[in-house]
C-alpha cells in the first residue's frame, strides 16, 4: 500500500512538471465556516532545484491517454510506466500536503483515458468532494480535458479557482506537425466557453448576491518553444491575441526539453531554450505591465528577440530617439520604459519627485539600477555631456557591463528589469 | 556629527515605548535625541539619560496621530519595520515620526527623505521574511493532533504571520515556535496564544524523537519529500538559482531539504 501510492506519486508528478504554470494567486476564496483553507496573494512553498516554484501539488489523474501528441511523454505510444490515482488517493494527498503547509493547492490534469467525457467527469468528482465534502477552501487549478462536454466543462468552473487549456504549440501549423489529433480550433473553443460562462456569473452577481464565483482566478495557456521552428514574433503575437480575445491571465511559455527521437522535433540531449524562454517571459511582462505592444518589441523587422540583452534594453537601443528621459518631468509611461527602472522605483519617483526635484544619489536609493539607466537618463545633477553615446557604443558598453544574471534565472522568479 | 549632547532616552523595546519616547519628545521639546534599549544601554558611557516607561495613553496617542497623517500603506510599513530588531531602526521610526508630525499631510510620500525610504525598505525586508515563512513553515502531525512547526526567521516575524495561519486552518490546533526568540504562537481552535516552552521541550520538538508522532506522519513526509524530487526537471537542474530562493539557513526546517545539509 505505501510503497504502491509512493510510485504512483512519482510516476504521476514526474508526468505533470511539464506543464510549467505554478501560479496560486488571482483568487480570494475564504475560509468560511471554520473549514480549512484560503486563497490570496499565492505563496511558492519551496523551489525545485531546477529553481522554479513549488506552489501547487501538480500531478495528473491518470497517464494513460488515448492520443499520441509527439511532444509528450504520456503519448500512447510511448513505453513507460502508466498509473492511475483514485479520485480518494487525489483527495487525501491534497488534504494532508495542504494541513502541513507543503502546498498551496492542488494542479490537476490528466491523460485522457477511455474519452473525454469519462476523464473529466472524475476530474470533476475530485474537485467536488475536496470543495464539499473536506471543506477545503484552498487553491485548485484545473486542466480543461480537450473535447469534454460543456456541462461538464462548466460545472468544473464552479469548484475550480483557475482552469487552462494548452495550445501546447504556437501556431496551428506547429500542432498539426506534431499532434495532428488536436487543433487550435478545439481550444479555443473550451476558452471561450469558460470565458462566456465567467461573464454570464458575473453580470448575474451583480444582480444576485449569492450567485457562486465561476473560475475566479481566471483562465491561462500554455505553448512549448523550440520543439517547432515558429519565430519569437509568431509565439508572442499569438499570445497577445490569446490574452485579448480570451481575457487570459497568463500565457506560459515551456522551453521544450527533447523527450523522444522523433526527427521533426529537436534531439534528446539538446539543452532546452531556456534563455530565450527567459525572453519571452520577459517580453509578456512588457506587454502586460510596461504598457508595450507586441510590435513595438517584434515585428518583420526584428522577429527574434536579442539572446544578449533584455528586449527593454534592446528597444531602447533601437529608438534612441526617446532619450534621454527627465526624471523630474516625465510621464510614468515613459519612466518605466528607461532600461534599469521598474514599477515600484517608477512610483517611487512620481512620488517624490513632488518634493522636490530628485538627484542622483536619491535614484540610487531608490533601487534603480543607475548603471543601465544612466545612459537612458537626466536628473537635477546629471553630468552634462557634450555627445551622447551613440547606440552601438552603448550596446557594447552595457554588455560589458552586465553580468551573466539573465543567463541563469528561470521564468517565474526572475528579476525583470 | 557630534551627537554627544543630544539627550538619550531609555526605553524597554517595544512598540509602544518607541510611541512613547516620541510622545514625551514634545512634551520635552527634544527634536533630536539618542535612542537606546533598555537591555544593550551601558550606563558607563553616558552620563544622565532620560528614562522611557511604556505608556498605553501616550502610545496611542502617538499612533492615532500618525494614523490621520500617513497613507494606511504607510502605516504598516511603519510597524512592520519596527519588527526588524535592527539597531538603527528604532531611530529611524522616531524621526520618522517626528518629519511626519512636522510637516504638512502628504510628506510620508516623499521617498527622497532618508528616513522615509528606510522605512519603506525596511518594511520591504520585513515583509519579505514574514512572505517567506507563510511558505517554508513545515507543519508536523503529532500523536495528539496538535500540528507543530519551528522556525527560526530573520526577523521577528511571528507576530506578522499569525492571522494568515489562523485564518487558513482554522479547524486544526497548530504551534509555530520560534526557535531564536524562544516563543511560539498556539492555536487551540478558538484562539491564539504566545506561548514559551521550556528548554527540555523546546529541545524534543527539533529533535523530534521525544514527540510522539501520528502514525501516518511518516507516509506524507517521504511523499512530500518523493513529490518535490519528481517534479523537479533534471536538464534545467539551477542550483544557484535553488539557493537563491531557498537560502541554505533555512533548509533545517525544510521537510524536502531533510537530510541535504
Ligand atoms: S492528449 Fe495530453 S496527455 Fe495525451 S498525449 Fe496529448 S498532450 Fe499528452
Amino acid at each position: 500500500m505505501y510503497e504502491r501510492i509512493r510510485e504512483k506519486l512519482s510516476i504521476l508528478a514526474d508526468a505533470a512538471k511539464y506543464d510549467v504554470s505554478c501560479s496560486s494567486s488571482g483568487s480570494d476564496r475564504k475560509n468560511t465556516g471554520k473549514g480549512i483553507g484560503d486563497t490570496g496573494s499565492g505563496i511558492c512553498h519551496t523551489y525545485t532545484e531546477d529553481g522554479r516554484c513549488v506552489s501547487l501539488l501538480k500531478i495528473l489523474l491518470t497517464n494513460f491517454c488515448i492520443y499520441d501528441c509527439a511532444f509528450c511523454v504520456s503519448r500512447r505510444s510511448n513505453d513507460i510506466r502508466r498509473a492511475a490515482f483514485t479520485v480518494e488517493e487525489v483527495v487525501s494527498l491534497t488534504m494532508n500536503f495542504y494541513r502541513r503547509n507543503y502546498i498551496e493547492g492542488l494542479f490537476l490534469s490528466s491523460g485522457i483515458f477511455k474519452d473525454a467525457d469519462y476523464t473529466m467527469e472524475r476530474m470533476l468528482r475530485i474537485v467536488k468532494k475536496l470543495r464539499l465534502e473536506e471543506n477545503y477552501n484552498g487553491y485548485i487549478h484545473l486542466k480543461t480535458i480537450p473535447g469534454a462536454s460543456e456541462a461538464l466543462v462548466t460545472e468544473a468552473g464552479l469548484y475550480a479557482d483557475r482552469m487552462s487549456i494548452n495550445l501546447e504549440m504556437p501556431t496551428e501549423q506547429g500542432l498539426q506537425l506534431l499532434a495532428p489529433e488536436k487543433s487550435h480550433e478545439e481550444v479555443k473553443r473550451e476558452l471561450a466557453v469558460i470565458r462566456d460562462q465567467a461573464v454570464a456569473y458575473n453580470s448575474e452577481r451583480k444582480l444576485i448576491k449569492t450567485t457562486p464565483k465561476f473560475v475566479p482566478a481566471g483562465q491561462s495557456t500554455q505553448m512549448v518553444i523550440g520543439a517547432t521552428p515558429e519565430s519569437d514574433k509568431d509565439i508572442m503575437h499569438t499570445a497577445q491575441a490569446f490574452y485579448k480575445h480570451y481575457a487570459l491571465k497568463r500565457v506560459y511559455y515551456s522551453g521544450y526539453i527533447p523527450i523522444s527521437n522523433d526527427s521533426r522535433m529537436p534531439a534528446v540531449g539538446t539543452r532546452p531554450p531556456l534563455i530565450r524562454e527567459n525572453r519571452l517571459y520577459q517580453t509578456d511582462w512588457l506587454m502586460r505591465f510596461y504598457d508595450f505592444d507586441v510590435a513595438e518589441l517584434l515585428n518583420d523587422e526584428h522577429p527574434n528577440l536579442d539572446m544578449d540583452m533584455d528586449p527593454k534594453l534592446a528597444w531602447a537601443l533601437r529608438n534612441p530617439h526617446i532619450f534621454p528621459v527627465d526624471i523630474n518631468t516625465a510621464d510614468y509611461k515613459l519612466i518605466i520604459r528607461v532600461p534599469g527602472i521598474g514599477i515600484r522605483s517608477a512610483q517611487k519617483i512620481i512620488a517624490a519627485r513632488k518634493f522636490g526635484k530628485l538627484h542622483i544619489h536619491q535614484l540610487k536609493k531608490m533601487g534603480i539600477a543607475y548603471n543601465r539607466a544612466q545612459y537612458f537618463i537626466r536628473c537635477a545633477d546629471s553630468p552634462f555631456l557634450l555627445r551622447e553615446p551613440d547606440p552601438s557604443q552603448l550596446k557594447a558598453l552595457l554588455l560589458r557591463q552586465s553580468t551573466s544574471k539573465y543567463r541563469t534565472t528561470a521564468p517565474e522568479q526572475l528579476t525583470l528589469f | 556629527m557630534l551627537t554627544d549632547d543630544l539627550p538619550i532616552y531609555i526605553f524597554d523595546g517595544t512598540f509602544y515605548g518607541l510611541l512613547t519616547a516620541i510622545f514625551e519628545s514634545y512634551e520635552r521639546k527634544h527634536p533630536r535625541i539618542q535612542l537606546c534599549c533598555r537591555e544593550t544601554y551601558a550606563p558607563e558611557f553616558f552620563s544622565g539619560h532620560i528614562d522611557i516607561h511604556s505608556d498605553k495613553v501616550k502610545a496611542q496617542r502617538v499612533w492615532r496621530g500618525l494614523q490621520q497623517k500617513v497613507a494606511s500603506v504607510h502605516l504598516g510599513h511603519f510597524y512592520k519595520a519596527f519588527f526588524s530588531e535592527q539597531a538603527a531602526i528604532h531611530l529611524a521610526l522616531f524621526r520618522y515620526a517626528r518629519y511626519i508630525f512636522d510637516h504638512p499631510a502628504g510628506h510620508d510620500f516623499n521617498y527622497g527623505h532618508e528616513d522615509v525610504l528606510a522605512i519603506a525598505q525596511m518594511s520591504q525586508r520585513v515583509h519579505r521574511e514574514k512572505h517567506r515563512m507563510e511558505a517554508f513553515v513545515r507543519f508536523k502531525k503529532s500523536g495528539n493532533g496538535l500540528f507543530f512547526a519551528v522556525i527560526s526567521p530573520d526577523y521577528n516575524v511571528l507576530p506578522l504571520i499569525s492571522k494568515h495561519f489562523r485564518n487558513r486552518y482554522a479547524d486544526q490546533p497548530w504551534l509555530i515556535y520560534d526557535e531564536r526568540r524562544k516563543y511560539g504562537i498556539h492555536y487551540d481552535l478558538h484562539a491564539l496564544h504566545e506561548v514559551t516552552i521550556d528548554f527540555t521541550q523546546e529541545q524534543a520538538m527539533t529533535a523530534q524523537t521525544a514527540v510522539i508522532i501520528d502514525a501516518q506522519e511518516e507516509l506524507y513526509t517521504q511523499l512530500w519529500k518523493d513529490y518535490f524530487r519528481s517534479t523537479n526537471i533534471a536538464e534545467r537542474r539551477n542550483m544557484k538559482l535553488h539557493i537563491q530562493h531557498v537560502p541554505r539557513r533555512y533548509w533545517r526546517y525544510l521537510t524536502e531539504k531533510e537530510g541535504k545539509l
